[in-house]
């Protein structure tokens, strides 16, 4: 019954692992064509594989593994998927009913372990509650802000020779869920007149828009009005990269000219964006003159860290097209002088510090220049998946996005080894695509295993090691922060990566000079049907900035390790 | 300040984890907590007191909310409202005392409902800061064994209620 809902819900791949708990499961898995199963060799892996493929998709992705360690293992996946809004089912084997509670063999009590990193859990009380528990979950997931629902299921309710009438529901109600599909005229009325007052206004958005797929509806509404647009870690593609109006990402990495402009802006329109530490830093001391307009469909991400002068509740691409249309028809029109001077203003803090680095200081590659070069040999199309550290900072910082749903990250949670099987699970549903996975020597080494799974599959990701020897995040700000004591940063035993790779039987390429960087790239790419694994030597010194100063206001930068603003 | 919310649940297994969790994760404190099922044996009427300024019961309700198995969230404080909790208090009760007590008993409208030679137990109904004023004004007077206490469950005045 678990196989033919997925099948019914239209799930093509599940992610997964099998054990104990779900023999049954597997078993009515491999008498059938229709949903494929990719063996991972690790639950965290299937996870971040189902994730990515959300991300990518806007459709839950699938996850199954079994109980206690197969469950425990998912749950780095769970949370990330969680902390970023991803729609994702994980479908948790759990010990026979007589068997809960008495400490069973590969038992854990996975409602409880996930209950604060999920949207929602359920546990299957009886067998012929599967469809609808199944169904349940997908609705759940997928719908208002969306997050994984996890589906534990006892042994006992797959018994293949225990036999109920199936339905799987064409769709489900439930009494206490509700999710609001559209936004308070008045409110959007009153917002869409402080737009057209507006004399210093940026658009600030993040996940939402990807995720709620309202980046078409964005940039309408930013063209219309002539509005920088910045974008969160996770708001990146919602609005085009290489687009004038687009002032690059905002927060603790953000750009000099996002960061500026929202402290100095006197009004920002908040999409899908919550307002996180690491973007507003010091929330006393954000954007003094700014009042603020903020679209969310979660009433609680409003006014939860820095309070709204207008809230508004709804989906984003909703409420975007509803204020697109009452602008275009409005008779007032944006004062064009101010937001002139406005952009005259942004474009001179663009000129004086607009994505500068230095390679001058030392004849190693900067990580800046692999991601340029990256984004070049891609023609910013690729599918970009990261992992998390320094190198994450350089791709959200130099690879133009022009799409939404492109760069996958582990934005919230943070979780190093998710850029791999992500690039996997991407890969898998955009045979096509270009699927390249930023990461560095340290994160690649917590999924590792993967490229095993790759060739099991034929999973021909490109990977591009960032290699700085080092946990560069964590260096940075040892160097900051602790008098460059480098405790615990440095990895000293590092393995010959292109030998590691080829023994999985993929490509390895190892690159040390700038010169020879091109090349090796197109050479990578143009090898479609192989795994290659690019091993970057980069400049071990070098560090992500603007970096905020911390307690600070948005405008309060290092600019380079000399110069403050 | 302190807040009393009232909390329609799906009567579920797991449900109450799920709002005494979402309390503790998102360090909101929890006075007293109250739960039982209703009229209706699907559905589960809860009643939590918290102490937070206005921004953080905004988020409670809100957090309340999102939680699947939550059917309805009401800040009773914020509007005309009956608070009630059940106290039963056993007390050493013997000699003179006997009587004094049974006296503090009678003003607060308390009732006596068990008796051995030397302990009184008494039921005491009413809002919190009544049955806190009833135990300051035991004093020297009796020394106190046990406390039980419901927690604090509320309703709201008038013709609003809290339903499907």
């Amino acid at each position: 019954m678990v196989v033919r809902a997925l099948r019914d819900e239209g799930v093509k791949y599940i992610y997964g692992y099998p054990g104990g708990a779900l023999l049954h499961v597997y078993d009515a898995l491999f008498q059938q064509d229709d949903v494929q199963h990719v063996l991972v060799r690790h639950e965290q892996a299937a996870t971040h594989m189902a994730d990515a493929y959300a991300r990518a998709t806007g459709k839950a992705g699938v996850a199954l593994v079994t109980s206690g360690p197969g469950a425990t293992n998912a749950v780095t996946g769970i949370a990330t998927a969680f902390t970023d809004s991803i729609p994702m089912v994980v479908i948790t084997g759990q010990v026979m009913s007589h068997l809960i509670g008495e400490d069973a063999f590969q038992e854990t009590d996975m409602l409880g372990i996930s209950r604060p990193i999920v949207k929602h859990n359920f546990s299957v009380q009886r067998a012929e509650d599967i469809p609808s528990t199944i169904k349940k979950a997908f609705y759940i997931a997928q719908s208002g802000r969306p997050g994984p629902v996890v589906v534990d299921i006892p042994k006992d309710m797959t018994t293949p020779t225990d036999r109920f009438p199936y339905e799987y529901p064409k769709s489900v109600k439930l009494r206490s869920y509700n999710p609001i599909s559209r936004g308070h005229s008045g409110q959007i009325r009153k917002a869409v007149d402080m737009l057209l007052q507006a004399r210093r206004p940026v658009i600030y958005t993040g996940g939402g828009i990807v995720i709620g797929d309202a980046s078409a509806e964005l940039t309408e509404l930013a063209k219309l009005l002539n509005f920088p647009v910045t974008n969160t870690l996770m708001g990146l593609g919602g609005y085009p990269g290489t687009d004038r109006q687009f002032l690059g990402m905002l927060g603790m990495h953000g750009s000099y000219e996002a960061n500026m402009a929202m402290h100095h802006a006197d009004l920002i329109l908040a999409v899908g964006a919550r307002f996180d530490d690491r973007v507003t830093n010091a929330t006393d001391k954000f954007c003094p003159t700014a009042r603020i307009i903020h679209i969310d469909i979660d009433p609680a991400s409003i006014s939860k860290t820095i309070r709204a002068d207008v809230p508004i509740v709804g989906p984003s691409k909703v409420v975007l097209e509803e204020m697109v249309s009452l602008v275009k028809e409005s008779t007032k029109k944006p004062d064009a002088a101010a937001i002139d001077s406005w952009w005259k203003q942004i474009d001179e803090w663009r000129g004086r510090h607009g994505g500068h680095y230095r390679t001058d200081d030392s004849e190693l590659m900067k990580p800046q220049q692999v991601i340029e070069m990256l984004s070049k040999v891609t023609n910013g199309d690729a599918f970009v998946c990261s992992d998390v550290g320094q190198h994450q900072m350089f791709a959200a910082q130099y690879y133009k996005f022009n799409k939404p749903n492109r760069w996958i990250n582990s934005g919230g949670l943070g979780t190093m080894g998710f850029g791999f099987p992500a690039a996997m699970g991407v890969k898998m549903n955009f045979p096509d695509a270009d699927v390249a996975c930023v990461t560095g020597e340290g994160s690649i080494q917590m999924n590792i295993q993967e490229l095993s799974t790759c060739k099991q599959y034929d999973i021909p990701v490109k990977i591009l090691c960032l290699n700085n020897q080092s946990l560069g995040m964590v260096r940075q700000w040892q160097d900051m922060n602790y008098e460059s004591r480098h405790s615990q940063s440095y990895m000293k035993s590092l393995p010959d990566f292109v030998k590691l790779v080829e023994a999985y039987g993929h490509v390895g390429m190892k690159v040390d000079k700038y010169a020879d960087l091109e090349g090796a790239m197109r050479e990578a790419f143009a090898l479609k049907d192989r795994l290659v694994f690019m091993d970057i030597a980069v400049d071990p010194y070098e560090h992500v900035y603007p970096m905020q100063v911390p307690r600070g206001s948005m405008r309060d930068m290092w600019l380079s390790k000399t110069e403050r603003t | 300040m302190r807040h009393i919310i009232s909390v329609l649940l799906e009567n579920e297994p797991g449900a109450l984890s799920r709002v005494v969790g979402l309390f503790s994760q998102r360090n909101y404190n929890i006075e007293s907590l109250t739960v039982a099922p209703t009229e209706d044996a699907t559905l589960s009427r809860l009643t939590v007191t918290t102490i937070g300024n206005d921004r953080v019961v905004e988020q409670i309700t809100k957090q309340l909310n999102k939680l699947i198995d939550v059917v309805k969230v009401v800040d009773l404080s914020e509007g005309d409202h009956i608070e009630r909790e059940l106290m039963m208090i056993k007390l050493k009760a013997n000699g003179q005392m006997r009587a004094e007590i049974k006296r503090t008993c009678d003003i607060f409208r308390g009732q006596i409902i068990d008796v051995t030679p030397n302990t009184y137990t008494v039921q005491l109904i009413g809002a919190s800061d009544k049955l806190d004023a009833f135990i300051a004004s035991l004093g020297n007077m009796a020394s106190i064994m046990e406390v039980v206490r419901s927690g604090v469950s509320g309703i709201a005045r008038g013709e609003k209620v809290l339903s499907l």
